[in-house]
């Protein structure tokens, strides 16, 4: 089984140096694509490789740098932005690739740059990630040293700078549009799409921003070919995915796996099955803003449409597992807070709604719930869908609250009809 | 404003063809060396990145890690979200605030701890988490915050 | 045109628009915050819902904002879906949800769209059961009231502060359902047009302070339509009086002129007509005595004065109406008549009327709509704030032809921030000192008034080479002069805007040749006077001050007008003091009242009907709302009594408005479109005037009165009454004194009074160009 985006990370070790790195066949695509390819091939090698957004949506990387517009009237300025803001909880998966193999991201930057011809990249990382940001400092200070940064990089003309810019936290910052305004220095308020940001981004110019994920995958697409890549993976998705449990299973970890590993394998194989003493109930497959899975799913692949048709969705890849002795109303509480918390306050479903929705379920979770709440909440999850917000923030935030409330539909009638958590008891 | 920090906003306003888009660089420089933002330190930064005190502290507000109010000498953050939620932050939080004495959002009397909560740090398969000061500290137990407050001057 | 599709029914439609205005256009009852039709489409408050379908098989659907969707031709919606109800009903179910539902004691209250919506979208019952944030007010200055509790997060206050006006000291602060409006710290809002936030909030956030002062609902008010005093650019206000007091001034939509928004001057410059200050007798003065006399004494006594054999001047002014002008050169005769302005103004004045003649005058829409712009000479802040923000917007246009060319409609205000930025088109000032208009200027040139006179011929040459040729240029000059014309060139809609505030005819000029010179169908010219009238009384007489100081008189008549403003102290003293009487006839005492033998007491603009005319030659008529005690009186009445008391009036005396202009008009041919300007006083609606009370005054108004109460007062000068008998609205736009359609009690009923919104109003925009000018097509500015 290949693991081309981990092979040479090596937890608790110092991530590979420039030369180590080198040494190891990095920077081949770059040398490569820039003394061999144009920009355009580059585009085409990763449209065929059928490489997906990892950051969450599964969006088509080389399609969207297709949708740069090109040509004599285009905008000259383009920007590349690597979104490493990974504030979606339960996720930890661009930190490992970050700080494990710096190199390999930076190399997958200046490839997406070179092919949509901008000569400034952006790092938006998240303020928390301070060893991300020293490990990513030394490693564009060693590409400028070596001149692989900067002008006229490998002698090709080709110019490119990167800067790496560190937020001041605020989970919005991830959706791209919101990203956009937190790198102008503004309040990172999601803007209006269309028109997307490869016409009209950063500081209204061409923009392309891709997850550290995504990036990561493109310097071995150059090395080994589309077909290479779309073999990666068990089903009809490319390239394997970096998959992550969390919660009370015996090992909680990462792991790169084809895409298409089912969730029993990832769950019982890898993450080695549930603590003693507990059962599994239940996960949410893709970072918080993603769909309760429950036992009937576990043998499913999960790529983007089978997820996608379980009801839920692939996410981040990164999963948190509920337990049978945590109490599924205080979970989706406890993300509702969240969400509540992070919400921009642009758009009044999401201003307004989040916190009723916490509130509720914060009273029912006390046994102070009546029983109309539980209409309030499929009202609030149906009115809070895709469409009725102004971003994608609301909509993903109420994805556990109505996945929950089907599948837990016998937790919330009981908490409220007995006035009490019933898991309370249950608690460590 | 110190010639140091003066430098270091010079240096992230050379990075972007606007001015303004330094404002968060500039709050968390000023931050960093200060402990917090005070009223004085957005009109400084106003100033220098020719935006009005109102611009500035519209986006200063706006994001969680900067801090409008003194925090103590150790900025402690536990995580609060899912998966530090789910293996138990809940009596991590406990036990911090009878230790400290304090509740979410506040300064320990001797100016040493401010506690907040975070949102995921990304340590989700070492949880419960936290991090003080730039480092984060994963697996906690009561006993290993014991330790590490014991060592926090 | 689209034909589109809304619940089964087919509609036509502007496919330049966007849904929600569609909509309302179309008389849908659509409910919406954040959208506003002078500052277009964000998608905040998703307040607008409707189901869009994909095609005609498509029943499914999905729910869309309508402020954010293009009307296109096809277009299928549903405004009556369940769904969409039910989330419309939601949006302000959310929105109350940290309202104090305080409106018995909110100033809104009755005319708050924020309670249009809630009744609109069917929300009427609470079901939230939490605790309700809450926020700290802040002190924002004598003007602005500030209850944030109130607040529904819809972003029009800021997105017209900061991105319409230019403020930099009002923004949002925090996040979450935490958001707050306001300043970073307390203090006086620093923005020239700060009293809009009054009627951009839709709900109580803001409000007018001095209104609040003595509380009055909307239906309490006794409203007019009147013409703003405090500049030559006339913006149109609607005035409201209760009890015989002034009590605040609207904007009253003109879409040629003021738009939706008023500058702060216009909005609370008008305090001083409830002053304590105001000379309310007529006052006799001798030997250093002052005594308070009754009219007729008053008039008896002055008509000794003003006798034929006695040399009798009359000093007009540039602040009184046409009628009150007219009548004092119809009491001292042709020759004796000044026009009140100084010798520069009046030469600048003169000036302009002869430009005029031949140049395309520019509109405040016009100026907004410029794409390139020239400013000589004026402090357009301060001179005429209006046009400030006319030329805001209009720095806007250049790089909005990037949105354009990437297909985002105009309406789409937050796309096309992102498109444009912080870019903007040309604006070129030139001036004597630094301007409140800088922070948008391409290039700022600060010269003597001189010096920017040359400049400015120096580009009209740069134009067009038969424009006389500026010798000794520094090369810095001539360098400024090429870029200005070279920036005009380019454009296809330049404005050149200047004006007489440094006093100097060559700047006028200057303006003018360059006018001249640019060759552009949609060239246009933009010229400042000082004040309301200024142009009027110029057309009323072209002997200014500096020829009154020359005459000898007996007796001098100044009207409404602190001469000492004019000329020299030196001048004026020796020409008052050489006078036997001198009579006064102003509202407030000044320098010139204080050296009159009599002063009597003139009704103010909120107490007189009468005609205007601005800067660009538009004939505006304001009307009374306040009633004047007696004896206080409209200037032209207190002519008239001299004029009848001295017998001088012999052709039956004048009663009323009409009469006076009737002879206006006979005697000045050029100018008989002013009685067309308004309806007369005959005129009727379904045999009625115009009520200026509301259909619900009365209530509370009730306690007061005593059963037999006196005859209502009666108005002889215009098709208005004091009460709530007549017509509640009005077909003829000049005389519109209230928005109000059913279910629409706020500001916002302006919808249901426009052709379509944002465009003129139905009926046309009131007033009358006295200068020919070619039109443009009629065009929406965002
Ligand atoms: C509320 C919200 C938060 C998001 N947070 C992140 C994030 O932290 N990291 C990320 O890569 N993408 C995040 N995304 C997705 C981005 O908007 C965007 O789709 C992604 O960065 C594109 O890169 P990709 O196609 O490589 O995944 C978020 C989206 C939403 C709606
Ligand atoms: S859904 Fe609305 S309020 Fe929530 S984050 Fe997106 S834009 Fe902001
Ligand atoms: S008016 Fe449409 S979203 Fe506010």
């Amino acid at each position: 089984m290949e693991t081309p985006l981990t092979e040479h990370i090596r937890p608790g070790h110092p991530s590979p140096d420039l030369a180590a790195y080198q040494k190891l066949g990095g920077y081949q695509a770059l040398r490569r694509a820039l003394t061999e390819m144009t920009p355009t091939e580059v585009i085409e090698a990763v449209k065929d490789s059928n490489l997906r957004g990892r950051g969450g949506a599964g969006f088509p990387a080389g399609l969207k740098w297709s949708l740069v517009p090109s040509g004599d009237d285009a905008p000259r300025q383009r920007y590349l932005v690597c979104n490493a803001d990974e504030m979606e909880p339960g996720t930890f998966k661009d930190r490992y690739l970050i700080e494990g193999n710096p190199h390999q991201l930076l190399e997958g930057i200046m490839l997406a740059a070179y092919a949509i011809k901008a000569d400034t990249a952006y790092i938006f990382l998240r303020a928390e990630y301070t060893c991300s940001e020293r490990t990513l400092r030394e490693a564009i200070a060693e590409l400028f040293a070596e001149n692989l940064l900067g002008d006229n990089i490998l002698g090709s003309n080709y110019n490119l700078n990167i800067h790496l810019h560190t937020s001041a936290g605020r989970y919005i910052c991830g959706e791209e549009t919101a990203l956009l305004n937190a790198l102008e220095g503004k309040r990172a308020v999601p803007r209006a799409k269309p028109p997307f940001p490869p016409q009209v981004g950063l500081w209204g110019q061409p923009t392309i921003v891709q997850n550290v994920e995504t990036l990561c995958c493109v310097p071995h697409i150059i090395n080994h070919g589309a077909d290479w890549f779309k073999g990666l993976s068990k089903t009809n998705n490319s390239g394997t995915k970096i998959y992550g449990v969390s919660g009370r299973v015996k090992r909680p970890g990462l792991w790169e796996l084809p895409l298409g590993t089912t969730l029993r394998e990832i769950i019982e194989e890898h993450a080695g099955g549930m603590l003693d003493g507990y059962k599994f109930r239940g996960v949410i497959p893709g970072g918080a803003s993603t769909d309760f899975l429950v036992e009937e799913h576990l043998d499913l692949p999960l790529d983007y449409e089978t997820v996608a048709a379980a009801g839920s969705r692939l996410g981040t890849g990164t999963m948190i597992v509920l337990d049978d002795r945590t109490c599924p109303i205080a979970m989706v509480h406890n993300l509702e807070t969240f969400f509540a918390r992070e919400s921009c306050g642009w758009c009044t479903p999401c201003r307004d709604g989040l916190p009723w929705i916490e509130k509720t379920l914060s009273a029912i979770e006390e046994g102070r719930g009546v029983a109309s709440d539980i209409d309030l909440l499929h009202q609030h999850s149906r009115m809070l869908g895709p469409g009725r917000t102004f971003c994608a923030f609301a909509p993903g935030a109420v994805e556990p609250l109505q996945s929950a409330l089907k599948y837990f539909a016998d937790d919330f009638e009981q908490h409220i009809s007995e006035k009490r958590c019933p898991y309370k008891h249950l608690q460590s | 404003m110190s010639p140091e920090e003066r430098q270091e906003i010079e240096h992230e306003i050379a990075c972007y063809p606007y001015k303004q888009a330094v404002c968060v660089d500039a709050l968390k420089i000023l931050q960093k060396h200060r402990g917090w933002v005070s009223d004085e330190a957005v009109k400084e930064v106003a100033e220098i990145l020719e935006m009005s005190p109102s611009e500035v502290d519209s986006v200063a507000t706006f994001y969680n890690l900067i801090y409008r109010q003194p925090t103590g000498r150790h900025v402690i953050h536990v995580c609060d979200s899912i998966s530090c939620w789910v293996m138990g932050c809940g009596s991590i939080c406990e036990h911090l605030k009878k230790r400290l004495g304090i509740n979410m959002g506040e300064t320990t009397p001797d100016g040493r701890f401010t506690l907040l909560p975070i949102v995921c740090l990304g340590a989700c398969d070492k949880a419960p988490a936290m991090m003080v000061g730039k480092t984060t500290h994963e697996n906690l137990t009561p006993e290993t915050i014991d330790a590490l407050l014991e060592k926090l001057p | 045109m689209a034909t589109i599709t809304i619940d089964g029914k087919s509609y036509q439609a502007d496919a330049s628009q966007n849904l929600l205005q569609t909509a309302l256009q179309l008389g849908f009852d659509l409910p919406y915050f954040c959208w506003h039709p002078a500052m277009g489409s964000v998608g905040a408050c998703r307040q607008c819902a409707v189901r869009q379908f994909r095609d005609d098989d498509d029943t499914t659907g999905m729910i869309v904002m309508a402020c954010m969707v293009p009307v296109s031709d096809g277009l299928r919606i549903s405004i009556d879906d369940p769904e969409a109800k039910e989330f419309r009903k939601g949006v302000v179910e959310w929105l109350m949800t940290n309202h104090p539902h305080d409106c018995a004691v909110c100033d809104e209250g009755g005319e708050c769209h924020l309670q249009d919506m809630t009744v609109m979208a069917g929300h009427s019952k609470r079901r939230y059961r939490f605790q309700k944030r809450t926020h700290r007010n802040q002190y924002l200055g004598p003007f602005i009231n500030h209850e944030m509790n109130r607040c529904i997060q819809c972003y029009r206050c800021v997105r017209f502060y900061k991105d319409y006006a230019g403020g930099r000291d009002l923004d949002v602060f925090s996040s979450r359902n935490r958001v707050y409006f306001g300043r970073h710290e307390e203090g006086v809002l620093e923005n020239p047009f700060s009293g809009n936030l009054v009627e951009v909030c839709p709900t109580g956030v803001f409000t007018d302070k001095p209104f609040k002062a003595q509380p009055t609902r909307k239906w309490d008010l006794s409203t007019a339509a009147s013409i703003c005093p405090h500049c030559s650019l006339g913006c149109n206000t609607i005035v409201g009086e209760r009890y015989g007091k002034f009590r605040r001034v609207l904007n009253r939509y003109h879409h040629d002129l003021n738009g939706y928004f008023l500058c702060d001057r216009g909005r609370f410059g008008s305090a001083f007509v409830n002053s304590d200050k105001r000379s309310r007798q007529p006052q006799w003065r001798e030997n250093g005595q002052t005594v308070s006399l009754d009219k007729q004494t008053i008039t008896d006594l002055l008509a000794t004065e003003i006798l034929d054999g006695k040399k009798v001047i009359g000093i007009g002014s540039p602040r009184a109406s046409m009628e009150a002008n007219y009548a004092l050169r119809t009491l001292v005769g042709e020759d004796a008549f000044f026009n009140g302005l100084s010798e520069n103004d009046a030469a600048i004045s003169k000036q302009i009327i002869s430009i005029y003649q031949h140049t395309h005058i520019a509109s405040l829409r016009d100026a907004a709509e410029s794409d390139a712009v020239f400013v000589l000479g004026e402090d357009l802040t301060n001179t005429a704030p209006r046009l400030a923000l006319a030329l805001r917007q209009a720095v806007r246009n250049t790089p909005l032809e990037d949105a354009d060319k990437l297909k985002i409609p105009r309406w789409h205000a937050r796309a096309v921030a992102d498109v444009i930025q912080h870019r903007h088109g040309p604006l070129h000032l030139a001036s004597i000192a630094a301007t409140q208009l800088d922070d948008i200027a391409t290039s700022r040139h600060l010269a003597a008034p001189a010096d920017l006179a040359r400049i400015g011929f120096a580009i009209a040459h740069e134009l067009d080479s038969d424009a006389p040729a500026v010798a000794n240029l520094t090369s810095e000059q001539a360098a400024y002069a090429k870029q200005v014309a070279h920036d005009l060139r380019q454009a296809k809609r330049p404005l050149v805007v200047a004006g007489s505030s440094l006093g100097s005819v060559a700047l006028v000029q200057a303006a003018g040749q360059i006018t001249k010179a640019l060759k552009q169908n949609e060239a246009r010219i933009s010229l400042i006077v000082a004040e309301a009238n200024t142009l009027g009384v110029a057309l009323l007489g072209d002997k200014s001050i500096s020829s009154a100081i020359q005459e000898k008189a007996d007796t001098i008549i100044v009207l409404e007008n602190n001469i000492f403003r004019r000329s020299t102290d030196h001048l004026i003293n020796r020409m008052l003091k050489s006078a036997n009487c001198v009579i006064t006839i102003d509202h407030l005492e000044n320098a010139t009242t204080q050296q009159a033998h009599a002063s009597l007491p003139a009704a103010t603009f909120t107490e007189a009907s009468g005609t205007s005319i601005n800067n660009e030659g538009r004939a505006q008529r304001s009307f009374q709302v306040v009633l004047a005690s007696d004896p206080v009186q409209a200037s032209w009445r207190w002519l008239r009594d001299l004029m009848v008391a001295a017998n001088k009036q012999q052709t039956g005396a004048w009663e009323t408005l009409d009469d006076v202009l009737a002879s206006l008009v006979t005697e000045f041919p050029k100018l008989a479109k002013l009685s067309e300007v308004a309806p007369n006083s005959k005129w009727r609606q379904s045999s009625q005037k115009v009520a200026r009370a509301s259909r619900r005054s009365g209530g509370r108004t009730a306690i007061l009165a005593t059963v037999h109460e006196p005859k209502p007062p009666s108005d002889p000068d215009a098709p208005l009454s004091f009460t709530m008998e007549g017509n509640p609205a009005s077909s003829s736009t000049a005389l519109n004194n209230r928005y109000w359609s059913p279910g629409w009690n706020s500001v916002q009923a302006l919808n249901q009074y426009q052709q379509e919104i944002g465009g003129p109003l139905r009926g046309g925009d009131p007033g009358i160009c006295l200068f020919e000018k070619k039109r443009r097509q009629q065009r929406v500015v965002y």
